[in-house]
């Protein structure tokens, strides 16, 4: 199998931190690992760490490359696949153009289509994530991440036995709870830190390669700022806010700007940039691994789910651990099952949690940062 | 006791407004169109109303941040809610349709913000489209009222101000008659803007305010489709500087005392 090394010329024009990834990876390949290439939250990391592959999520979250994928892909379409695509086809992210392979799920109906085009050029491998985590769906998954595994040990002529994937199980679950532990920080009333500054760890981490490193970094950053609030280092009292909803990132970063530059903070992330991925651990005591993966990532809320209680068990639990005030529902252009679900989480949130909500429809672009500013605002001022 | 004041001020995208307010009334208000440069109307408006007693200024709207002199940044939402809540106590919602978006405000029974919905995503449905529609048919927009007395609204299928435009110019065309037109518009914004403002549990009267306000024919066909009653007032245009001035009294007085 052929290693990518090769370091396009475009990558110079890229940010240092993007470029720091970026030469991170390809030492990565320079000394033999494969890279697997992901998408989504429901990916089972773990099966790919066990066959020595290291795991990284591929760039989908700047407006750059939209002009480009709209060549291919309609405009009315959500702006993540249309990035990520975009990402892939001119290969100005260096995950992509590393990754061995790219592995992606029949989520939503815009993604399960982009990936066929994307296989057209790129290594694509899709799993089959049923649409409900029903008994069926749950043996569905199961069978697709065993499925998964076989192909992987074909691809990358390797073994991959039950002792790594539990080694794996156990280091993403430490990694997990390192996160978790740092995001609950923000239940503290009044906030540690502004929600801006603990998204960039919760983000930054799945760029970390060195898992061992990047939790002892999360850890030690948590002690710091626990140590900092009992030396009485905290904001001082704003309404607390939690933003539920698609993944955000990059480009949307900008919705997390508006609630906190008009006075607002944000407490806590009900998404998959935030507790979705972090939440639930894998049972570490089941010995049927794939069963123990299975039952945990097909368990994760997402709106490509029918029903899907477990984003409003969840959303509900954090409003009450993080003392939320008011809860913000990012939704992406276009993005169909979150847009539909948005009338059912405002019911969830009004009527049963008793606090307001709002409703935000918004793409990569910076054009509505000022209508932002004012929703945001007033939204603000309303509490 | 010497007079005070507080001073509104509303950048919004067509007209920049002021109101003066004494804690009882409005004690003098002005209305002047924005010009390329917001902060220059901001000025003058200002200027304009800008006296020794004046105790705290509050600006709002769009332009809010452009005005140096201002105590307080509120924005549109909020300002809105206390000009109409002030022009009438029974409001529960407020349906505000502007130069170049759409707000609809719910009001709890302290006459607070209670939720609210902004089209600000596209100028369809709101006072530019307006001004668009009776630039084509050649109409002045003080007379529209009488303009579309007795006339038979047109169906129309295009939202879009772009392809109204164009739908208007066919139908001209075909030999329509301007104020048939000109009312199918009337209803086809009504339509949209009542539908978008069920979303939310609108229960009460229903203030309309902003520019379009002060057509009789608007606030009528509204009411049809929102089969909500709905009221307005002569000084409707006026409601978010009327709410800033209100909100910057308020907060003046409070800040003499303490």
């Amino acid at each position: 199998m052929k290693v990518i090394k090769d370091l396009p010329a475009v990558f110079d024009e890229f940010a240092e931190q993007r470029k720091n990834s970026f030469l991170a990876v390809k030492k990565i390949k320079e000394n033999g690992s494969p890279v697997v290439g992901v998408f989504c939250t429901y990916f089972p990391q773990e099966i790919a760490m066990a066959a020595g592959a290291t795991v990284v999520g591929l760039c989908s979250m700047s407006d750059e490359t939209v002009g480009e994928a709209e060549k291919t892909l309609p405009r009315n379409l959500c702006p993540l696949i249309k990035s990520s695509y975009g990402f892939a086809k001119t290969d100005k992210c260096p995950f992509f153009y590393f990754s061995d392979l790219i592995v992606g799920e029949t989520t939503c109906d815009g993604k399960k289509k982009m990936y066929e085009y994307l296989g057209e050029f790129k290594p694509v491998y899709v799993m089959e994530l049923p649409n409900s985590q029903s008994e069926s769906g749950k043996k569905l998954w199961k069978e697709e991440i065993i499925r998964f595994k076989e192909y992987l040990e074909e691809k990358f002529e390797t073994t991959i036995t039950e002792d790594a994937i539990k080694d794996a199980i156990v280091l993403r679950n430490e990694e997990r709870q390192a996160l978790k532990d740092l995001s609950y920080l923000m239940a503290n009333e009044p906030a540690p830190m502004l929600g801006q500054d603990i998204f960039k760890v919760l983000y930054g981490a799945g760029y970390k390669f060195d898992k061992r490193e990047s939790i002892d970094q999360i850890k030690a950053v948590t002690e710091t700022i626990k140590k900092d609030y009992a030396e009485g280092k905290m904001l001082e009292h704003r309404p607390r806010i939690l933003i539920t909803g698609c993944p955000l990132g990059g480009a949307t970063e900008k919705v997390i700007k508006a609630i906190e530059d008009n006075g607002g903070v944000v407490v806590g992330f009900e998404n998959c940039s935030g507790m979705k991925s972090i939440d639930e651990m894998v049972d570490e005591t089941n010995p049927d691994v794939y069963q123990a993966l299975a039952d945990r990532y097909l368990n994760i809320g997402c709106s490509c789910m029918t029903p899907n209680p477990n984003r409003y068990k969840l959303l509900g639990r954090m409003i009450d651990e993080f003392q939320a005030d008011a809860v913000v529902d990012m939704v992406l252009q276009a993005c169909h099952t979150y847009n539909v679900e948005s009338f059912g989480i405002k019911r969830f949130v009004n009527e049963e949690k008793g606090i307001p909500y709002m409703s935000i429809e918004t793409d990569y672009s910076q054009a509505d940062v000022g209508q932002l500013n004012t929703r945001m605002a007033a939204f603000v001022e309303m509490l | 006791m010497n007079k005070k004041y507080g001073l509104g001020i509303d950048s919004g995208s067509t007209m920049t407004k002021g109101v003066l307010f004494d804690g009882e009334k409005i004690v003098k208000s002005v209305i002047l169109p924005t010009s390329a440069n917001p902060a220059k109307s901001l000025e003058q408006v200002y200027k304009s109303l800008f006296c020794q007693d004046v105790i705290f200024t509050v600006s709002t709207g769009y332009g809010r941040d452009l005005l140096q002199e201002a105590d307080q940044k509120i924005t549109e939402i909020t300002c809105h809610a206390k000009g109409a809540s002030f022009l009438d106590q029974d409001v529960r919602a407020v349906i505000d349709i502007g130069g170049q978006d759409c707000k609809v405000i719910l009001l709890d029974r302290f006459l607070n913000v209670n939720d609210f919905l902004m089209n600000d995503k596209c100028a369809a449905g709101t006072g530019r489209f307006i001004e668009m529609m009776l630039r084509t048919l050649e109409q002045n927009p003080e007379n529209l009222d009488s303009f579309v007395q007795g006339a038979v609204p047109v169906q129309m299928t295009s939202m879009c101000t772009v392809f109204a435009e164009s739908e208007m110019v066919s139908l001209l065309a075909k030999g329509e008659k301007p104020e048939n037109i000109a009312f199918g518009m009337i209803h086809s914004i009504c339509k949209r803007t009542a539908n978008f403002a069920l979303k939310l549990p609108i229960e009460g009267k229903v203030f309309f305010s902003g520019g379009l306000a002060r057509y009789e024919i608007f606030k009528k066909t509204l009411e049809e489709y929102l089969q909500i009653p709905v009221v307005s007032n002569e000084n409707a245009q006026l409601a978010g500087a009327i709410g800033a001035a209100v909100l910057a009294y308020k907060k003046g007085s409070g800040r003499q005392k303490s």
